[in-house]
């Protein structure tokens, strides 16, 4: 066997903790930019590639699998070495990870605007992508457990059982979702049919939800918060009953998105009882994660990186109270169809997954280049244009939402509809137009961290010798 | 009874063994780890460590559970189960309130290769409401089901129902306006292609109609070139700019039409054949459209709402469609 490494590999992580920022920019301004199309229609330019029916799943992917999953793959490699005291290991296959996620990522970003899609909501991407893929996560999920095995520390990290649970379960969901049958190199047809398509189709569709922009936030979380805040993780046992519980009860939740459809009513009451259950423990992991602080509060408003992180865990506490009640049949007969599901999943998406990133990377992005952070201001700024960003949005999507709902069911003396379809789509447009807003002032505290980031590393020297601990810890 | 939502038994016991097992085990988690640990705490409330330190710096303090947490937990796992027990959930058990959202009695035919729907005693949510709705609003819409919409078109509240019946089920096709959209008549212009008589408006409402009439002739007008004459010819019948050499042409070859457009192109109502005649295209007066028409036929649906919406709407959605071209046009 080689010389024992004594270097941590922060190679790949920065790569992805880049990317992730650039993807990141690219997301959102589809998102910003589809958004106004759905308030300004003529901005689709009867363009087939440019309508919102081809970029609304480009703005989908590249948010969730290239902004968030590059996000995980950087904070995951950088935390599973430095907790389990040991460099990266198999660390070619990691680099293949990096170009690997990049090259899908590029593939979906020219076939979905070609309308190449296998029409199923976050795995859209077609057969040949989905088998890219498959071959990346296996080798992330090598080098993750491989780097766990390896370990010089006795415990491992509780961080580590949330990218744990994500990268297998992720696995699992991707692979049985996307089976299918192909036709020729851009079609195929899934191999299920009719409500089993569907249940399939949202067991995937929720947990893609609960494991990677939950389970694997949560890791991050659980790193960042009480290293940035200086403070041991407030309850151990906490971790240990909100982790098992989490993981265990998100699976069933999928039914939820099928109330009162063709799902078997039996599927749809275990759906909706294990959505309920689930609030428990994802405010277990909320209430870890700001307890953390506890002791340290003024860090609260001295430290714009720590809000960053905390605002995230009110996000995340708010969305998984949200999701709960929205899974209750009778809430969901008003919620479902209309805007309060969007507004539900930024909250959770913005508010959560892309503020607790934000947090993490301005930690971490420093000291992968031992620089001090450029501006702590701009963070500041960030953090308000942020913020203020993501109420703008999920509040008009609340009113809209629950307009759509009540006029949809309004009905006149005789039991006839109040209100035509169109009147409807005309009463959301100022709502839209809100949206827009709270849309674009997310994305420019996404440049300004950018611009931030750039000013931090720019003309300095990657960190390439970073020490691994003597085994003083390790035990 | 969902019996047959399981290929067999097993799965229904897996169903309720997984669903029971995860519930009370997250029990047995919570009263484990609710219990005394050993952790101490110091004078300002901080529990303990564990003892394990990860990175220099990351260690776990070891504080109990919040109760306030923990019996939020405990209450949405008895709310849990006490839903299972009321509602179906667990596997082929019904619930005790045997409630279920339609009709899903599921029968197995004799030799067990069929499966079929019984709902001779359906008592369903769905069928709750839908009946409670016909007993509540079926007699608004009965009370003017034996006057002749000649005479109802006259009546502002029957016109308004009429209309507000329109707005929830024709216009996605028709339109909010009634205006109609390309391949979907426009219902304002009083030129009707199955008739405009309140009876044959109210027919065709309730059975639907079926245009298979128009096939596609191209072969047999020999090509393209066939299909331009006869389209040249088609717009001479209305007086339009045209190809006249072609249009002569084409006038032989129109003969295969006049069986169901007539000799003059005036159509027939009783085809359901439109009038080549006026100035009126549902799939588009242009060259190409026409000569697309020709080529490969039209074959335009509208369905029948005798089951789904029943005689006595159609009757009063009949009566709005023939008062927006006949008789007093209602106040806005």
């Amino acid at each position: 066997m080689a010389e024992e490494a004594t270097t941590y590999n922060y190679k790949v992580v920065r790569q992805f903790a880049i990317m992730a920022i650039i993807w990141g920019i690219v997301g959102m301004a589809v998102g910003v930019f589809i958004a106004a199309q759905l308030a300004w229609p003529m901005l689709n330019f009867d363009t087939a590639w440019l309508t919102f029916g081809r970029l609304r799943p480009l703005h989908t992917n590249a948010v969730i699998f290239a902004f968030g999953g590059s996000a995980l793959f950087a904070t995951s490699y950088y935390v599973v070495q430095r907790t389990c005291h040991t460099r990266l290991f198999a660390e070619k296959l990691a680099a293949f990870t990096f170009w690997g996620w990049q090259l899908v990522i590029v593939l979906a970003a020219i076939t979905l605007p070609l309308g190449i899609t296998s029409s199923k909501e976050y795995a859209e991407l077609e057969w040949p992508i989905d088998l890219l893929i498959a071959v990346v996560w296996v080798s992330y999920a090598v080098v993750f457990f491989g780097t766990i095995v390896q370990r010089k520390t006795k415990h491992i990290y509780v961080a580590n059982w949330f990218y744990g649970a994500f990268i297998i379960t992720i696995a699992l969901l991707h692979i049985f979702n996307n089976l299918a049958i192909p036709v020729s190199l851009t079609k195929s047809y899934s191999v299920y049919a009719g409500a089993q398509d569907a249940m399939i189709q949202w067991w995937y569709g929720h947990n893609a939800v609960g494991f990677f922009l939950t389970a694997g936030f949560l890791g991050m979380m659980y790193y960042f918060i009480p290293k940035q805040a200086d403070r041991p993780v407030y309850s151990y046992r906490l971790s240990i009953v909100h982790f098992w519980a989490l993981i265990f009860t998100y699976i069933w939740a999928g039914p939820h998105h099928l109330h009162y459809t063709a799902l078997p009513d039996w599927t749809q009451s275990l759906g909706m009882v294990m959505s309920l259950i689930l609030l428990a423990p994802s405010w277990g992991g909320m209430i870890n994660g700001i307890m953390t602080l506890s002791g340290a509060w003024e860090k609260l408003r001295n430290d714009p990186v720590i809000r960053f992180m905390i605002v995230s865990l009110s996000f995340y506490g708010m969305s998984t109270f949200e999701g709960p009640m929205m899974a209750i049949k009778s809430v969901n007969a008003l919620s479902h169809y209309t805007d309060w599901t969007i507004g539900h999943v930024h909250s959770g998406a913005l508010g959560w997954v892309a503020m607790i990133s934000m947090g993490s990377l301005y930690y971490m992005i420093p000291r992968l280049f031992n620089r001090e952070l450029y501006s702590l201001k701009l963070v500041e700024l960030h953090f308000w244009t942020a913020t203020i960003g993501v109420v703008l949005y999920i509040s008009a999507m609340w009113v809209s939402g629950i307009m759509q709902g009540l006029m949809w069911r309004a009905v006149n003396a005789d039991g006839t509809l109040t209100y035509s379809f169109i009147e409807s789509v005309e009463a959301m447009h100022p709502f839209y137009v809100t949206r827009f807003l709270g849309g674009a002032l997310f994305l420019v505290g996404m440049i300004i961290m950018a611009i931030n980031i750039f000013m931090t590393i720019s003309g300095a020297k990657a960190v390439d010798d970073a020490k691994i601990p003597e085994a003083a810890h390790a035990h | 009874m969902a019996a047959l939502d399981f290929t067999s038994p097993f799965w229904n016991w897996f169903i309720i063994a997984c669903t029971l097992g995860g519930i009370f085990g997250m029990f047995v988690l919570n009263i484990w780890l609710a219990g005394d640990t050993g952790a101490k705490i110091d004078e300002e409330g901080n529990a303990d460590d564990t003892g394990h330190v990860w990175d220099d710096t990351l260690k776990e303090s070891n504080n109990p559970l919040p109760g306030w947490w923990l019996n939020m937990f405990y209450i949405t796992l008895v709310f849990g189960l006490i839903y299972l027990t009321l509602y179906p959930g667990l596997g082929t058990f019904a619930g005790v309130l045997n409630w279920a959202s339609a009709c899903n009695n599921t029968v197995l035919s004799e030799d067990g290769k069929n499966v079929s729907l019984s709902c001779e005693n359906d008592n369903s949510q769905y069928r709750t409401e839908v009946d409670a709705a016909d007993t509540k609003y079926g007699p608004l819409f009965e009370q003017y089901q034996s006057k002749p919409i000649a005479e109802l078109v006259n009546n502002k509240d029957a016109v308004n129902m009429g209309e507000r019946l329109y707005l929830n089920y024709c216009t996605v096709c028709h339109g909010s306006d009634a205006r109609g959209n390309r391949g979907y008549p426009n219902l304002r212009d009083n030129d009707w292609l199955y008739g405009g008589t309140p009876e044959k408006i109210e027919e065709s409402i309730l059975k639907g109609r079926k245009a298979n009439g128009m096939m596609a002739w191209k072969d047999h007008l020999g090509g393209d070139e066939g299909v331009a004459q006869v389209a040249n010819y088609v717009l001479s019948l209305s007086g339009r700019e045209h190809d006249a050499a072609a249009a002569e042409a084409g006038k032989a070859k129109y003969a295969v039409c006049m069986a169901c457009h007539g000799m003059e192109g005036k159509g027939n109502q009783m085809l359901g054949a439109p009038n080549l005649s006026d100035d009126i295209w549902l799939y588009g007066s242009d060259m190409d459209s026409i000569q697309h028409t020709i080529a490969n036929g039209r074959a335009g649906v509208m369905p029948a709402h005798e089951n789904f919406l029943g005689e006595a709407k159609v009757h009063l959605v009949a009566t709005y469609i023939y008062s927006l071209s006949n008789g007093e046009k209602p106040a806005e």
